[in-house]
Parts: C-alpha cells; structure tokens; sequence
C-alpha cells in the first residue's frame, strides 16, 4: 500500500464523518506518532501523554488538514508543536516530582506523614477549584457524582465527544498540579 | 493516566463531519476584503485630508503609501498560512519586505524635512488621534482574525497573532494617511509607527490568552 497516497484519501473519509475510517486512521498512525515524538521525548510515559495529546489536537483540528497535501508532515508538525509544548512547561518545571529521592523516600514510606500526598482529597479538591469551567464539570459529573455520559451531556449541554476531551484534559491538568504542589513544598 | 487506544475509540465515536478550511489566499483575501471595506467606511466618515491630491502626486508619499497597504497585505497572507500546521514558519518573512520598505520611506521623510525645513522640520507634537484610530480600526479587523484563526491556537499562536495584528494596523495606519494630515514625517514615524508596533506588541505578548478567549480548548486554558 502506498501510504502517501492512501492518507490523505483516509483523511477525506474522516472529515465527511466516516467513524469507522477514523478509527482505523488513528490505529495506524498511533506507531508514526509514537516514533515521531520519542524522537525528542525519551521519557516514554511522558511521550505517550504527548502522543494522546496530539491525538487530540488532531481531532480538534482535522478541518484544517487539505487532502491535497501529503498527510505526514500534516501530522509531523503537530507532533512538534505538542513536543515543544511539553518541553516549554518541563522548562518552568525542571525537576520531575518521581525523579526525586526526597519524595520518593517520603511517599514510599506507608507510616511516613504526608498529609497532602496525591490521594489528600482537600489537595484534590483545591486542584479541581482551579480547572477551567468546563473541565471541572466533566470531572464533578462523571467522576465525582459517577453520571454517565449521556447523563452528563443532558446536564451540561455538551457533546459526549467534547466531554471525554475534557476528562481528559482535566486529568492531566490535576496530575500536573498536584506533582506542582509536592514540587513547591519541597 | 487513559489508555491510548481507549482515547482513540472516544475520539473516533465523536467523528461529526467537519468542512474543510478553504485555501489560506481564499481566507486572506476574505480577511483583505473587510480590512479594505472597513478602512473606506471610516474614511467616508472622517473625509479626506485637504491636501491628499497633492500628497498623492508626491512620489514618495505615494510609495510610502503603497508601501503601508503591502505590509498588511503580505502580513495578512502571512498568517494565514502560519495558522495551518504544515506551511513553513519561512511565511514570517513575507511581510518582512514591504515593512522594511515602509519604514525605510518614513525615514527617508524624515531626512528630506530636516533637508527642506532645518531643525522645524523635525518639529514632534503629540497626535493622540493617530492611536486612537489605529488601535480602534485594528481591534476589529485583530479580532476578526481571532476568529478566523483559531485553530491556531494548538500551533503558532504568537506567530499567527503577531503577523495578524501587523496586519491590521498596517491597514489602519495606511487608512489614516488618507484622512489625518500630520506636519512632519518625523510625527508620522512616531505616531503612526509607534501606534502600530503598540497594536502589534500587545497582541503578540497576549497572544495565548487572546486566542484562549475564542477558543476554550486551547493549551492555555488547560
């Protein structure tokens, strides 16, 4: 199969809202995105959060992609965006909370006092305070108050699709702010 | 943290179609054309200059004139094709030209008036008008391109936003040549250059929360 052809004909398929090729266009891109970004992420959890972050972004932003343009440096260029990202925030951020023997120490010690580890609910719940409006209503809903999605797309107005973005964002904001906190209180 | 392939089937059970962006000339062209429209609205309001036919016989005026309309003209093209995630950033330097040209024929005014007039022909007073007018003709035209532009904000927003707004003061700055009458080209360098890098830098500095404001799901607002 001639991959630079074939793409951009998928892609045609996925903004005319053909699921079941956006499935399979995002099953066979998930190794060309893994291989993109592990080329400047070598921390393979944070690569793959960097991974389902394209991911997204490629979802949110599949209008703009023109079939009549090779389809890889469509995707390359989105890959490195989320990578500079990722390394511009690792910038205000330099010292990962796991990479840190103090806190490792801390935390693996099951008597050890941590009032605000990562499981403190008031720690979780001043996390969740801070998200934007639509996030911390995808989490309070599904998480929280363990509504389905249809329930909570009744309640909130929002597409299911738009909700599972925003859990998923939402997770990765409150696991960014909690690492914070432990960062700031070291 | 969610499993990939999890990700992938809740991204693929929300595919809703979606129309393609037409082509960036097609939409600079469209962003052109409102940019033009609104600049003839505010200059049948104000009217023209009294001296604009003499202003416009002047060749270097002229030039400089044509000078200002092409700086928005290619910093419009510019991003819109910095806002797509596959074009070159080397688009930045499209608008690099006519803006070098631009400022170089203000300059040049400058010297011809020391030349002509001696030291009055350097002569600065204040023209809180020229601001006023460049920043309230470019606020639409910068927000317009908000709009237009905002899947930009999961790409080159500070990129996209800052050739937008040159854009759209550059429009209005070649608009007020056409209805307010300054003395001295060193006033135009100040007021009218200074306003537009004013316009241009602000937007540029605010540009990730500018973009968040029109669209919530960009990187900023997470």
């Amino acid at each position: 199969m001639d991959l630079d052809q074939d793409w951009p004909r998928r892609m045609s398929a996925v903004q005319a809202g053909d699921s079941a090729a956006y499935r399979a266009l995002l099953g066979d891109l998930l190794p060309v995105l893994r291989a993109l970004v592990r080329r400047q992420i070598h921390d393979r959890e944070a690569a793959e959060d960097i991974v389902q972050d394209c991911l997204v972004t490629i979802h949110q932003i599949r209008h703009t992609y023109d079939t009549a343009r090779p389809f890889l440096p469509w995707v390359a260029a989105i890959a490195k965006r989320r990578a500079i990202d990722h390394l511009r925030r690792l910038g205000r951020r330099p010292v990962e909370v796991a990479d840190d023997p103090e806190v490792i120490e801390r935390y693996a010690d099951p008597a050890g006092d941590h009032p605000e580890a990562p499981g403190d609910p008031q720690a979780l719940q001043a996390a969740i305070a801070q998200l934007p409006s639509g996030q911390r209503a995808a989490i309070e809903l599904l998480k929280l108050k363990e509504l389905s999605l249809k329930e909570a797309s009744a309640v909130t107005g929002l597409s299911v699709g738009a909700l599972k973005i925003a859990v998923h964002r939402a997770v990765k904001s409150l696991k960014s702010t909690l690492s914070s906190r432990e960062e700031g209180r070291k | 943290m969610m499993r990939t392939e999890d990700l992938i089937d809740s991204l693929a059970s929300d595919s809703a179609p979606v129309r393609p962006l037409a082509p960036p000339m097609r939409r600079a062209s469209l962003w052109i054309s409102a940019a033009v429209t609104l600049v003839v609205i505010v200059f049948m309001v104000e009217g023209p200059r009294p001296d604009l036919a003499v202003k416009m016989s002047q060749t270097p005026y002229l030039l400089e004139w044509i000078a200002s309309l092409a700086t928005g003209w290619a910093s419009a093209i510019a991003a819109f094709h910095l806002s797509l995630p596959d074009r070159s950033r080397k688009w930045l330097l499209l608008p690099a030209i006519p803006a070098i040209f631009w400022f170089s024929s203000i300059g040049y005014g400058c010297f011809s008036d020391w030349v002509r007039m001696g030291p009055e022909g350097l002569a600065l007073g204040t023209s809180w008008g020229c601001f006023r007018t460049i920043l309230y003709v470019s606020l639409p035209l910068t927000v317009l391109q908000l709009v237009m532009l905002r899947h930009a904000s999961k790409l080159r927003p500070i990129e996209t936003l800052a050739t937008g707004s040159l854009a759209a003061a550059a429009f209005s700055a070649a608009g007020l040549s056409l209805y307010h009458h300054l003395d001295t080209a060193l006033m135009v360098l100040v007021w009218h250059l200074g306003s537009v890098a004013v316009v241009v830098g602000a937007w540029t500095f605010s540009a990730r929360r500018a973009f968040a404001c029109v669209e919530p799901d960009s990187p900023i607002s997470r």
